[in-house]
């Protein structure tokens, strides 16, 4: 068997292709990008016909577009950060009332920890929310026949199915074994397919009650599934016995502490809902359960409630683990009972290295002048948003005021400027505004708001990696047909040569008692670097 | 046999090319790897790092515990340090001896340099001006992967294999280039 060394994202995506798939259709963000990415390139190196592999303008409409094509008969694939899937959450919670027609398979990557995410919300719990099964892969290979076996399950439940991983899973190498490349499915409509897709109310009280009726298929394919293991040891060890649930990468956290085997009853967890029979026979087994699972309490809130027979529960809930944080071999150590032993510690002179705004990047001189416009009023406030300008927050410029979800930094400026504040100024990047930006634009035009929008234009998708922007060559024509006056939409290059024209420029529309626009616009020098690279 | 590494620096210098090439020397020499990585916000200039493990038996953990590290392989001296709660007791650091001063609050050099005297198994060696006189500027993590190649489970012959792999797509001279900087690394003895 030939292994070829994958990223935890890279497996998913090649299962994908060799299960069929018709089509990816994703958001960027960290850390579910590479996955998306890894298509595109398969598509281009190995000409794969009929394959479409692209970036959409959000989440949402990445969902809804892989929808079409299921209805169409064929398998598809969207990827997307934790955050993504609140945005694309309208349709994801209908699909699980439609259900699908050809395989569907929504990748979740979560970022427990906060490597690089606002939040660390825990999509297991959307899983539950929609009632459709979710995977949650323990390594690399599991990942790849979860997704590579899932679009038949899919098809045979007819329903989507989640995939949730977190940044270790997807930022992880292993050795991966692959499958045989299955042909794409052909355009195959289902015989009655308007009851199913026309959610009016009639339609929809039918599909909810089917969906209810397909819970006990799901629980029965969760407790047939190789990836939910229960192991019973024969003599286990006297006394008030510890029962193991392990969910996903918590699982190699346990063996990692017990190479040579773990005696006390064990149930590895990576399909839900979750498994009752074996949950069940472990309860009867054990005095107490200690839950290991990374992210939210999920499954440890579900045990508290359904098993409320006396057992004791551990985990997040107790304080038997941190309540917050990625989940790690010493954190397991330490929930178990057992000590970590560093010999030695950080010393005191290392320093912190956060992360910057590349030299030479735009977004720098977009920051000098702002910061230097706005000196002369002293109770300005800028909103900005999600992407690599949300680094304005760090010195040297401390630019920013906020950074809540993608599209907030208008719509918040919009609010805080009606509240009286002024100057209220939005910073957004190119692809965040055509992401969520251009309705916010449309409620300040509609209620003729007193802000100053900057669009930072850097013709990317930056902070994930350069992928394509859809706003690339847009942004001026949609500004103004959303209605922001001509006078008051300007473009701009953010050069040092430029800065005294910026500083006037956005002082001037400060002034203005209405909507102004400007849109500083320069390539991202990273992937201009890049480009310049390929062509040599 | 079990090896545990970790892999330092800043972004864009270059540490998750030194951990593909000792991951596809791993995986021709049959054994078991895991390495974890970072990606994202990290890089724009803040500090990386990588753990990556290789063993003959299947790895579990894609994290190493702490103090169970056998190297710690640095391209930046203070991002070392950073790791140390990962090291075992008698575990050895490979560093670069140049600092990468991207922040203002950078300790003293000197500082710096007491806290490796105080470690029993370091090596150290300016990567750059190696880089410089072998005319192969880009090349440092490459150089300080040959330094550290005597720690590493990897036969030199199976590294120089993953170099060729993982470099082979940008053509033979960059492959040449680096591979005369991973015997460069080594001090010229293999």
């Amino acid at each position: 068997m030939n292994k070829q060394l994958f990223l935890g994202d890279e497996a998913i995506a090649q299962a994908a292709i060799d299960a069929g798939l018709s089509g990816v259709y994703s958001y960027p963000g960290t850390p579910s990008t590479e996955i998306t990415e890894y298509i595109q390139n398969a598509v281009k190196k190995e000409h794969i016909p009929f394959l479409h592999a692209v970036w959409c303008s959000n989440e949402k409409t990445a969902l809804e577009t892989a929808l079409g094509m299921s209805y169409a008969g064929k398998r598809t694939l969207s990827c997307m950060k934790h955050v993504g899937l609140n945005v694309a959450a309208d349709a994801f919670m209908n699909i699980a009332m439609s259900g699908i027609n050809g395989g569907m398979i929504i990748v979740t990557a979560d970022d427990p920890s906060m490597h690089s995410s606002q939040n660390e919300q825990d999509n297991r719990v959307y899983g539950n929310f929609a009632m459709i099964p979710v995977f949650e892969p323990s390594n690399q290979q599991e990942a790849y026949d979860m997704v590579y076996e899932g679009y038949d399950l899919s098809e045979k439940l007819g329903y989507p199915v989640l995939l949730r991983i977190t940044t270790r899973m997807a930022h992880s190498r292993a050795g991966i074994v692959t499958r045989d490349r299955k042909p794409q499915n052909p355009v195959r409509l289902e015989k009655e397919t308007k009851s199913k897709y026309i959610l009016l109310p009639a339609n929809a009280r039918n599909r909810f009650k089917r969906l209810l009726e397909a819970q006990s298929a799901f629980l029965e394919a969760s407790e047939r599934s190789k990836y939910n293991c229960l192991s019973i040891s024969p003599s286990p060890p006297e006394g008030g016995l510890l029962g193991i649930v392990a969910c996903g990468l918590a699982f190699n956290y346990l063996q990692e502490n017990f190479p040579n085997g773990f005696e006390n009853p064990v149930l590895k967890i990576s399909q839900y809902p979750l498994p009752k029979k074996q949950l069940l026979q472990l309860a009867e087994a054990c005095d107490e359960i200690l839950v290991l699972e990374d992210g939210f309490p999920v499954v440890e809130e579900q045990l508290k409630g359904y098993l409320g027979i006396g057992l004791k529960v551990h985990g997040r809930l107790d304080g038997t683990l941190q309540r917050d944080g990625e989940l790690t071999p010493d954190k397991v150590r330490k929930a178990l009972g057992m000590e970590v032993i560093s010999p030695y510690s950080v010393p005191e002179i290392v320093a912190a290295r956060p992360p910057a705004l590349c030299a030479g990047c735009g977004h720098r001189d977009v920051y000098d002048a702002l910061n230097e416009a706005l000196k002369e009023y002293g109770d300005a406030k800028v909103f900005s948003d999600i992407g690599c300008y949300t680094l304005g927050a760090l010195p040297p410029w401390q630019a920013i005021d906020s950074c809540i979800d993608m599209g907030a930094s208008i719509t918040m400026a919009r609010g805080a400027a009606d509240a009286g504040i002024f100057p209220s100024v939005a910073v957004i990047g190119d692809s965040t505004f055509t992401h969520s930006g251009m309705t916010g634009l449309l409620d300040c035009v509609n209620s003729n708001a007193n802000v100053l929008i900057i669009i930072s234009d850097n013709e990317t998708t930056g902070m994930t990696g350069g992928q394509d922007s859809a706003a690339t060559g847009r942004i001026h024509a949609i500004c103004k047909g959303i209605g922001v006056h001509p006078d008051h939409l300007h473009a701009i290059v953010p050069l040092k040569k430029n800065h005294g024209e910026i500083k006037a420029l956005i002082q001037k529309e400060i002034e203005y008692q209405g909507v102004s626009v400007i849109v500083p616009c320069r390539e991202c020098i990273q992937t201009h670097a890049r480009k310049v690279r390929q062509k040599s | 046999m079990k090896t545990d590494i970790i892999l330092a620096g800043v972004g864009g210098q270059g540490i998750l090319s030194i951990a593909a090439v000792i991951g596809e020397a791993a995986l021709e020499d049959g054994l078991y790897m895991k390495q974890s990585e970072v990606h994202g916000m990290s890089q724009r200039g803040g500090d990386v790092q990588s753990h990556l493990r290789i063993s003959d038996r299947p790895v579990a953990s894609d994290l190493i515990p702490s103090g169970s590290a056998d190297i710690i392989i640095s391209l930046e001296p203070m991002e070392a340090l950073r790791y140390l709660p990962y090291l075992k007791k008698d575990g050895w650091i490979v560093a670069s001896s140049r600092p990468f001063e991207n922040i203002p609050n950078y300790p003293d050099r000197e500082k710096v340099m007491a806290e490796y005297n105080k470690l029993p198994h370091t090596v150290m060696l300016d990567v750059e001006q190696i880089a410089k006189d072998l005319g192969a500027l880009r090349s440092g993590n490459v150089i300080l992967l040959g330094a550290a190649s005597p720690y590493l489970p990897i036969d030199f012959f199976k590294l120089e294999n993953g170099i060729r792999s993982i470099f082979g797509r940008k053509g033979g001279d960059v492959v040449e280039m680096n591979l005369k900087a991973l015997r460069a690394g080594a001090g010229g003895k293999v």
